[in-house]
């Protein structure tokens, strides 16, 4: 009994970190419809900067931490301006074929700078080893993650139902024209929103250095990871791909478990099953556009 | 005129071998002749052309995007292996054409699950078979050898006569006689009405439904035949190469292998064969200068392909030949600007 429930905690640390990972493609990919399979390269870049900070240059993890998300920020908002916004009207196998090129670029830039091998990053000892409750092992760095990106869920969802901002991307997202006549910025709200997304990745891929191990095939092993999030969590609300990691995250991790010669091989299975039955995704709409 | 006789005069017209046509496959059987000591790697390039034909049938002629074909390469190349390893088939061209066969099975039973949706569908669902298949193989490791591989094949004379030698050249000559055949086939089929009406459907989904195409089976049908390309290309690998191991499935393979037809450009049969020469001397090129990183340059050239804009690319590689042709002959250009898949 207490082994399902740690089972059950670690799967939603899991699925909690999928999220923060994969939210910002939630909104590229289901929302502006542009494939970006490079999502991941992000994350890394993220991964890669707090590791630098922390075990080369002595900072603490928490303040390593935001400087994640600030430079993966900072990397996707320069990408989106110079390159991805000529993108966003051209045929969906030139987004396929250019974020590969940038995700393989990616992939060999960091095994030049930092090596082929896994990283890990120095914890604080605060966040090491794990504390019982009830007889349920639940490891401190994974209920840290939960509480970060629980509260990063919850201030997302603020942000977008009830902020200015999240009324003018849901309107830019609805119909762009439209909300480009009644004077919504719409390029600059999708820019802005990429540039958040690419943040969020970051901040997942430094906190996921730890459980999800951080190379530099970071963006290839977890591309197709963050794409179940998306496809199957579709994309009318930030709660369907919630939804959707917190399943994948406690199926990975209890397939992992109970059947853990069976591999991937459950995952890719029922995304497969998931894609024919909805096309749309589980909490899906009709596709925008 | 009328209109009907108009259009079957033009698409005669274009079924007809060209004299550069011609001159092209005389090239590649020359280059066997000129070139003793690179058997290996015109092998490889060969193997490759093969597979970007059979990707070029779904995405250039039916406008199916597809991130997994390496299912269907690897499914040939574990069959062929299979098949040789355990002296089921030893006659390579028989295992040839039943590893096809096996992944046109699967082809056939995937295509279902690819004609549903949209692009972005599709795109998932052909990257998730790939990788279910990959993580099969690996799961069944006492049948695959796992991350090992299937080793210790050894392949039969083709035909019972000629041996495979250990320059590659029968290896060589038996890939080249297989794509030609090949190529062939896949001629007849894209100047048939049958892949006129794919034409018609890549276009336009909804008019040629209109006109009483039957889309989802010509699909399903040209995703089979794909499959079946796929599959011998695969177990061509195999047979020249006498290994098979869980990197067919890889999605590197999957990738590399769009950059070929972009390279080469789609929808006229010819560009993943001129796309598999590029490919094939960009990467030699690219190793030799960073021997660990040509990844990056492979992505580079992907990004800057796809900035530039494929079709204005293909024009400016044309330029000099068409300049030339225009001058010589004095008409029009012969070669002409490859058909865009938007």
């Amino acid at each position: 009994m207490t082994a399902i429930l740690t089972n059950l905690f670690d799967g939603v640390a899991y699925g909690m970190l999928l999220f923060v990972l994969a939210c910002g493609l939630a909104v590229t990919l289901g929302l502006m419809n542009f494939v970006n399979l490079a999502h991941g390269a992000f994350a890394m870049a993220g991964g890669y900067v707090c590791m630098v900070l922390v075990n080369r240059m002595g900072w603490p993890f928490f303040a390593a931490l935001p400087l994640a998300f600030v430079s993966a920020a900072a990397i996707g908002i320069v990408l989106e301006r110079s390159l991805y916004r000529h993108l966003y009207t051209r045929s969906h196998l030139d987004q396929v074929l250019f974020t590969i090129g940038l995700t393989f670029m990616s992939v060999a830039a960091v095994d030049y700078i930092q090596g082929s091998s896994r990283v890990f990053i120095n914890l604080p000892a605060a966040l090491q080893g794990q504390f019982d409750v009830f007889g349920i092992g639940i490891g401190r760095y994974r209920l840290m993650i939960i509480v970060i990106c629980g509260l990063l869920t919850i201030g997302l969802q603020m942000v977008l139902a009830k902020t200015r901002f999240g009324s003018r991307l849901r309107a830019a997202v609805d119909d762009p024209r439209a909300a480009s006549g009644l004077g919504i910025n719409v390029p600059q709200v999708f820019a802005f929103t990429f540039a958040f997304g690419c943040g969020l990745a970051g901040l997942g891929g430094a906190l996921s250095a730890e459980i999800l191990g951080l190379d530099p095939y970071f963006p290839l092993k977890f591309m197709i990871y963050f794409l179940i999030v998306v496809t199957v969590g579709g994309s009318s609300s930030i709660t369907g791909p919630f939804l959707a990691s917190l399943l994948l995250g406690i199926g990975d991790v209890a397939g992992k478990y109970y059947v853990p010669k069976m591999g991937p091989f459950v995952i890719y299975t029922m995304m497969i099953v998931i894609l024919i039955w909805r096309p749309n995704g589980l909490f899906g709409r009709t596709a925008a556009r | 005129m009328t209109a009907a006789s108009d259009v079957g005069y033009h698409a005669q017209r274009q079924a007809r071998w060209h004299y550069g046509e011609v001159a092209f496959w005389l090239i590649v059987l020359a280059c066997g002749f000129l070139f003793p000591s690179r058997y290996l790697i015109m092998t490889d390039i060969l193997r490759l052309a093969l597979f970007a034909m059979s990707l070029d049938l779904i995405l250039g002629y039916a406008g199916i995007v597809s991130l997994g074909h390496a299912a269907f390469f690897g499914v040939g190349a574990y069959a062929a292996g299979l098949l040789a390893l355990h002296g089921i088939i030893n006659e390579p061209v028989l295992a040839l054409v039943v590893a096809g066969l096996a992944a046109m099975v699967l082809g056939f039973g995937t295509s279902f699950l690819v004609i549903r949706g949209v692009d972005l569908t599709r795109l998932m669902v052909t990257l998730g078979i790939a990788l279910l298949l990959e993580a099969l193989a690996e799961r069944f490791s006492n049948v695959t050898g796992g991350t090992d591989g299937l080793q210790g094949i050894e392949m039969q004379p083709i035909f019972g006569q000629i041996p495979f030698d250990m320059f590659g050249k029968a290896g060589f000559f038996y890939s080249l006689a297989v794509l030609f055949v090949l190529f062939l086939l896949a001629r007849r089929v894209v100047h048939s009405p049958f892949g006129l009406s794919l034409r018609a459907i890549k276009n336009n989904p909804l008019r040629a439904a209109a006109i009483g195409i039957p889309v989802n089976r010509r699909l399903i049908a040209i995703y089979t035949l794909a499959a079946f390309y796929a599959g011998i290309a695969g177990a061509l690998f195999t047979q020249t190469t006498a290994i098979a191991s869980l990197d067919v499935f890889a999605f590197e393979r999957s990738a590399d292998l769009m950059l070929v037809l972009v390279i080469g450009g789609t929808g006229y049969l010819y560009g993943g064969l001129i796309g598999a020469v590029v490919f094939r001397m960009l990467q030699e090129l690219f190793s030799t200068i960073t021997p660990q990183y040509w990844q990056f340059w492979i992505g580079l050239v992907l990004v800057v392909i796809v900035l530039v804009g494929r079709q204005r690319l293909h024009r400016w590689v044309l330029y000099v030949p068409n300049l030339i042709i225009r001058q010589v002959a004095g008409r029009k250009a012969v070669v002409a600007v490859p058909e865009s898949d938007t």
